[in-house]
């Protein structure tokens, strides 16, 4: 019990401290890194709470795909991004003023959170017991019978998002010479190819 | 301190959604930190999910989480590429900047 306590808190305030440092850190590459290592962090709460296959989702999605995605697109654009943090400090004030009182806000309503006694009832699909089934097997158990449509309409959604990704970013380039196959084959011998007899000392 | 419950997960939660909503103010001329911001406000929403699925005892909750997770990273996909395609025909990717469509 105080293994897992001290684990939540390491885990916890690393978390925090990352996105702090996402969102104020000078440079956009540091950002990137730290928005892999608050989710690595998250990762390890999920290990903690049980859910081994969204942490290992996590960091395989996340840290493996988006992260990196992020990666590319701030180090391919030749942003100045000195001149991007104009006005940080102006828009300081308000933005730390509306945190607090969002924040204020979610700790009293979350931090007060009692769970009804007959709330037991209302539960759908219990987590059956890890000693019997694996987190992994209930979790595709559930994802494969009851939300099998739900998990369809995921996959239209991230075929959609690759689609619409590579419309948005495919351009034909007009100042490269490119290979044209049709016009190749549909070359005539006649057309291309002219025999000239050259009479014998004169030349052409 | 010692005894980990509900409330410490959803203060967590909240305090990371609130790092992201405070990003979203603090770089407001910056789209990829903006959408950097939207990335932790969508982690905080999935440690709910994953935090009440557990302390419920109910698995929804990480099937749903999965979802937040699918649409995060199609979310991604879309945003950068437009900032992309952005950065490619004006040169900038100043949020100010963007105001062609204002009429």
């Amino acid at each position: 019990m105080v293994i897992q306590a001290l684990v939540f808190w390491l885990f916890a305030i690393v978390l925090v401290a990352a996105g702090a440092m996402v969102v104020t850190a000078r440079n956009p590459v540091h950002s990137v890194l730290f928005l892999i290592l608050a989710f690595f962090n998250a990762a390890g709460l999920f290990v903690l709470l049980g859910a081994e296959f969204l942490a290992m989702i996590l960091v395989v999605v996340y840290v493996g795909a988006v992260a990196v995605l992020f990666l590319f697109v701030v180090m391919m654009l030749d942003v100045d991004f000195v001149q991007l943090r104009e006005g940080f400090l102006r828009y300081l004030p308000i933005g730390t003023l509306i945190g607090l009182v969002l924040l204020a806000e979610l700790v009293l309503v979350f931090g007060a959170w009692i769970t009804a006694p007959d709330i037991a009832a209302a539960i759908t699909a219990p987590t059956p017991a890890v000693a019997r089934v694996p987190n992994t097997v209930a979790l595709g158990a559930l994802l494969y019978t009851r939300y099998v449509y739900v998990f369809q309409a995921a996959g239209v959604i991230l075929l959609i998002a690759m689609i619409g990704a590579i419309v948005l970013t495919l351009r034909r380039r007009e100042d490269v010479r490119r290979q044209q196959a049709g016009v190749q084959h549909g070359r005539l011998r006649g057309e291309t190819i002219e025999l000239i007899k050259v009479p014998p000392g004169q030349g052409i | 301190m010692l005894e980990i419950g509900l409330s410490h997960y959803l203060t967590l939660a909240s305090i990371l959604f609130t790092l992201g909503i405070f990003g979203i103010f603090l770089n407001r001329k910056n789209v990829i930190v903006i959408l950097m911001s939207i990335e932790l406000m969508l982690l905080a929403v999935n440690i709910n999910f994953v935090a009440f699925s557990a302390f419920l005892n109910d698995l929804v909750g990480q099937v749903f989480a999965m979802f937040v997770l699918t649409v995060a990273a199609a979310e991604a996909a879309i945003g950068l590429a437009i900032v992309v395609v952005y950065f490619r025909n004006r040169g900038t990717i100043e949020v100010e900047d963007i105001n062609l469509m204002k009429g």
